[in-house]
């Protein structure tokens, strides 16, 4: 059993799971280097399949990398480049290799990337690609071809708490749990309201669905900007932002502000862990975690 | 005949109301009156995480959200209360094969509720 499912289902433990930085070259030993530096926090670490639809090494090898390197990973797998027949083979080669957990997501949109000429694939949606997962659990191909034995998966999803229909948002997550999904990483948010509202209201209709929610760890108020103007789904409050730009010690300010909006989340009902984006090298991880109440594993 | 005939008329009609794609398996009815093959990422399960704070497309940045749409027609419009509780079913995957065909024919035939063997929506995980 995976260490994040034994987690979520067999203990009260709050899990923390992270981002694997995307892989661009630099071999197994940029792997190692990044393992080593995430592995003393994090319980599970994501694969990521292609993020902002940027093409980068797949899903399933930068899993295994992960796996060869002690850290346990959460191979995600996006709709956007794959279709239905693509996406059965990429869990099939994840379970060929033990990996437990996986994440579906719909993905951003090819215009989100560097490559926005290239056609979209979306053959199927996030919860369609969940429900398929577990068809596969139960030995089946969505053809109803025998896979024997059945994989084992573990499976998660993302939603974004903070983007309209707000509402909606809420039975979306339940129609996502009733698929399948065990556990739900949630969109990096900076609207405390609308996260508990979210959190509170999936509590009450799906109880079992562990929340994960996101925070990123910034130096400064630039990359506010950038997420609140680029990133689709991302809003900023102004006087966030402005918060931020205004404080003599911006990296201060921004680290106080997420270890606020993270001890917050953690508060929150249904909410089981947190998932930590950290733009790579930001030396600021350790002493997050240690200000979260975290002592370095083994 | 009307095999080759009703596909032209089911978009003459559906294209100018609702944008129709011609799928060949309709859904209108379960999704707030909203199609949601017009959502560039033609989701048939609800929003994507990309919907912007105004509610527009994260691919299109002019467009309303189809689902917000969607929902929103969903609660204001008066539909037959089965209808709305048809908005949060498990649609299946669009098969493909039946782009360009007519939903009307698909419909009464029951091609349009044929899905994979391994298919499901009855046996809910939780």
């Amino acid at each position: 059993m995976s260490i994040l499912r034994e987690k979520l289902e067999n203990s009260n433990d709050t899990v923390f799971t992270a981002e694997f930085p995307s892989i661009d070259g630099g071999g197994m030993a940029s792997v190692a280097r990044d393992a080593a530096r995430l592995a003393p926090w994090f319980d599970a670490v994501n694969a990521t399949d292609n993020p902002a639809a940027h093409a980068h090494t797949s899903n399933t090898t930068t899993a295994i990398a992960m796996k060869m390197h002690g850290l346990e990973p959460i191979m995600q797998v996006v709709c956007r480049d794959k279709n239905r027949l693509a996406i059965q083979s990429d869990l099939m080669g994840g379970a060929l290799h033990g990996i437990e957990n996986v994440s579906l997501l719909t993905g951003d949109d090819v215009t989100a990337g560097d490559e926005p000429e290239a056609r979209r694939v979306f053959d199927i949606d996030s919860i369609q690609a969940i429900n398929i997962t577990r068809i596969m659990m139960g030995g089946k191909y969505l053809s109803g071809r025998k896979i024997n034995p059945a994989p084992n998966f573990y499976i998660g999803a993302v939603e974004n708490a903070a983007a309209p229909p707000f509402d909606y948002r809420i039975e979306r997550a339940l129609k996502k749990h009733r698929a399948g999904a065990s556990f739900l990483q949630l969109q990096i948010c900076y609207h405390p309201d609308r996260l508990e509202a979210f959190c509170k209201g999936v509590a009450k209709i799906a109880p079992n669905l562990k929340l994960i929610p996101t925070v990123v760890l910034v130096k400064s108020a630039r990359p506010l900007s950038f997420m609140n103007d680029k990133v689709a789904g991302i809003d900023v409050p102004n006087q966030t932002v402005a918060r931020v730009a205004a404080a003599a010690d911006q990296a201060k300010e921004a680290y106080d502000l997420t270890l606020e909006l993270a001890r917050h989340a953690l508060t929150l009902p249904g909410v089981r862990g947190l998932h930590v984006t950290d733009f790579r090298h930001d030396d600021s991880l350790n002493s997050f975690m240690h200000d979260l109440g975290q002592k370095p594993r083994n | 005949m009307l095999k080759k005939l009703l596909p032209f008329v089911e978009h003459a009609i559906k294209k100018p109301v609702w944008d129709c794609r011609m799928c060949g398996q309709c859904v209108l009815h379960s999704t707030g009156m909203t199609c949601p093959m017009t959502c560039p990422k033609t989701l048939r399960n609800g929003p994507c995480g990309g919907v912007r704070e105004n509610g527009n497309c994260e691919v299109k940045p002019e467009m309303q959200c189809v689902w917000l749409k969607a929902y929103d027609r969903k609660v204001a419009l008066p539909m037959p209360t089965v209808w709305k509780e048809h908005f949060n079913e498990l649609r299946p995957p669009v098969d493909m094969r039946l782009q360009g065909t007519s939903s009307w024919i698909n419909l009464i035939t029951k091609r349009d509720q044929q899905t994979p063997a391994g298919w499901s929506t009855q046996d809910e995980a939780h």
